[in-house]
């Protein structure tokens, strides 16, 4: 740093009718600059002439101050006189006014006809993509059955310990209280008629044919889901999932399918394991708050629910897991290729992965319904 | 472009300003293992410097602890005389507009076009408003060859462009020292070429002191002032001087043998 650092200065004199501009200081873009439209005042000269005094370091600032007094001066109809300036201020002042005039168009507008059509078109195709790589991963497994040797155990069983095992703690407190909530919820009308033991009924049935399997399903997609495609969206900005692809690799059979195996075999122990916390829950609030001791409770529940609600849970969770596994997947294998791309990517997992969740839940509602199940 | 540039100062005398950069003692290590260690240079206001060595010798190290991404674990490094390492917050913040710093993969914000990436520094560190920002991006892309580029987004660039964008980022705030990282890493020998060119072009018009860490050979000749090299088993400098003379005469043959690509006992 110089020892003396001077403000930039643009003093002015008028000299007949031209107008003489003295730059001198200190031009530094990150201190404090003098202001053409300040300097001029509402002085209108016939000429404008530069002249340098005590000029000590500059830099784009007094490019970008010098262009804006050529162009003030272009638009005024006045003479700019330049030349007593060094010369390399006036060949990039230059270098600016021809940069101003040149424009490569980028168009990133669009109307709104056009953003329709777009929206209509890519929803048909994410509707082909998701159905194309529904497909691929049914062949993929078909391809998994007839030769059990090439499948990658290793990162599958990895897998289930970060989807499974890792998870039970999110799910034991969330499935807890849910079943908190019910037994709560179900109390305030069962206490009006004196049926509290019933709470035990609401909670376990539920628990069984809706929350347990629905809540998993939940905390999954929001954990799992997003690290699944946040993973393989991170490999394709990296170019890894090329790398597979040249290799004749199929992503699908490499990356894809452990994933799938392993959540779709985590989800129902999760959902099984959620269902006993949810019952637990409701039995705390009974033993509680509502005086039914524990042990007439699990009769209750015992007497209420039958294989056919376990098999329910069983059924939806199995179906559950695939989903979020084939949705995130997807999410991530079309991930763009940047940060932005990456991060894009596994909120769309998670909000394709619940949306596609509450789909098949329903529709499992009026199945069962048909069923009788 | 010959080895005579009027920039490249000799050694300065007695009472001469504190050199652009420099480095007394510095140790690095990652944990445990050291990378480098007691590690001493300066480098001169307006010199092209090179910092050159095989892979793995601690090169790109060096830079991070010296743009201040890693802290040393021994040693000081000064900007124009002010202490960078175990400064303030402020202090440090203060001297980071000294320098401007092209990164590897141009590290350009890719959710932003690129008037947003030039203008961003702009709008940190400066009072401009937004038109005379515009300007400022306008010239800083012309004087990379990027002029009318303005909205688009890095990923809609080549490769060679996303450098110059972001070698136009690393001068928005005109800073008095540009460091490169491996800036011919994954372009075209043209490319690399034009980028060389470029370089030296912006340090005649502005004198910008330049720190460029690379291997290639055909900018280290066409370009340095002067280099250094490291080495990986000396965890520090091995040579210092001209390209030219190291390559011709350097009593230590890793040196001669780096410079000549190998060929020279052939």
């Amino acid at each position: 740093m110089t020892a003396v650092a001077t403000q930039a200065r643009a003093e002015t004199i008028a000299e007949g009718d031209d107008l003489v501009v003295t730059l001198g200081g200190d031009w530094r873009i990150t201190g404090p600059l003098p202001a053409w439209r300040r300097v001029r005042g509402d002085r209108a000269p016939r000429a404008v002439r530069f002249r340098v005094e005590g000029l000590e370091r500059w830099d784009s600032s007094l490019v970008r101050f010098v262009f804006e007094v050529q162009s003030w001066c272009r638009g005024a109809k006045t003479l700019c006189d330049t030349t007593a300036l060094p010369e390399i201020v006036r060949r990039l002042a230059g270098q600016l006014e021809q940069a101003q005039a040149k424009r490569v168009p980028a168009d990133h507008s669009r109307n709104f006809l056009a953003t329709v059509g777009l929206a209509a078109a890519d929803s048909w195709r994410q509707t082909r993509d998701f159905a194309d790589f529904v497909g691929e991963c049914t062949l993929s497994a078909i391809g998994l059955i007839k030769r059990p040797g090439r499948f990658r155990w290793r990162d599958c069983i990895l897998e289930m310990q970060q989807c499974g095992a890792m998870a039970v703690p999110i799910v034991s407190l969330s499935s807890f209280l849910v079943g908190l909530t019910l037994a709560y919820t179900g109390a305030i009308i069962l206490r009006q008629f004196g049926g509290d033991i019933w709470v035990a009924d609401i909670v376990g049935l539920s628990t069984l044919r809706e929350m347990g399997a629905v809540m998993t399903g939940v905390v999954l997609a929001g954990r799992t889901g997003a690290a699944f495609a946040a993973q393989l969206g991170n490999m394709k900005a990296n170019e890894e999932i090329d790398a597979l692809e040249t290799l004749g690799i199929a992503p699908v059979d490499f990356l894809v399918l452990p994933r799938l195996v392993a959540l779709t075999l985590m989800t129902p122990l999760l959902a099984m394991y959620a269902n006993c916390l949810g019952i637990f829950g409701g039995m705390v609030v009974s033993a509680t708050v509502l005086e039914i001791p524990p042990n007439a409770y699990w009769i209750e529940t015992q007497s209420n629910i039958d294989l056919a609600d376990v098999s329910v849970s069983l059924i939806k969770s199995v179906i559950f897991g695939m989903l979020i596994a084939v949705a995130s997947c997807l999410r991530g294998l079309q991930a763009e290729r940047s940060a932005a791309g990456v991060g894009r990517a596994a909120t769309s997992a998670v909000v394709t992965s619940i949306l596609l969740l509450i789909v098949a839940d329903a529709v499992f509602a009026v199945l069962f319904n048909v069923l009788g199940l | 472009m010959n080895g005579n540039r009027a920039t490249a100062v000799e050694h300065p005398g007695p009472g001469a300003p504190p050199p652009a950069i420099g480095v007394e003692g510095l140790e690095c290590r990652y944990g445990d293992t050291v990378v480098l260690s007691g590690v001493s240079f300066a480098v001169r206001e307006g010199e092209l410097f090179f910092v050159i060595g095989g892979s793995g010798c601690g090169k790109s190290t060096l830079l991070r602890h010296l743009i201040g991404l890693k802290k040393p674990a021994r040693g000081t490094v000064r900007y124009f005389g002010e202490n960078f390492t175990n400064e303030d917050l402020a202090a440090r913040r203060n001297l980071l507009k000294t320098f401007g710093v092209l990164y590897q993969n141009a590290a350009l914000w890719s959710s932003m076009t690129l008037r947003e990436n030039v203008a961003l520094p702009l709008e940190q560190y400066t009072i401009l408003n937004r038109r005379e920002r515009d300007e400022i991006v306008t010239l800083k892309l012309a004087q990379v060859g990027l002029a009318g580029y303005e909205e688009f987004f890095p990923s809609e660039l080549s490769g060679g462009m996303r450098k110059r964008a972001g070698l136009a980022r690393a001068l928005a705030l005109d800073p008095r020292i540009v460091f490169f990282d491996e800036p011919s890493a994954g372009l075209d020998p043209v490319t690399s070429r034009k980028l060389d060119e470029l370089v030296l072009q912006i340090r005649e018009s502005l004198g910008t002191t330049m720190v460029i860490v690379s291997h290639e050979l055909a900018s280290i000749f066409a370009l340095a002032d002067r280099v250094i090299m490291l080495d990986h088993e000396a965890r520090g400098i091995i040579a210092e001087g001209r390209p030219r003379e190291l390559a011709d005469s350097n009593d230590d043959p890793r040196v001669r043998e780096f410079l000549t690509r190998g060929e020279e006992k052939a």
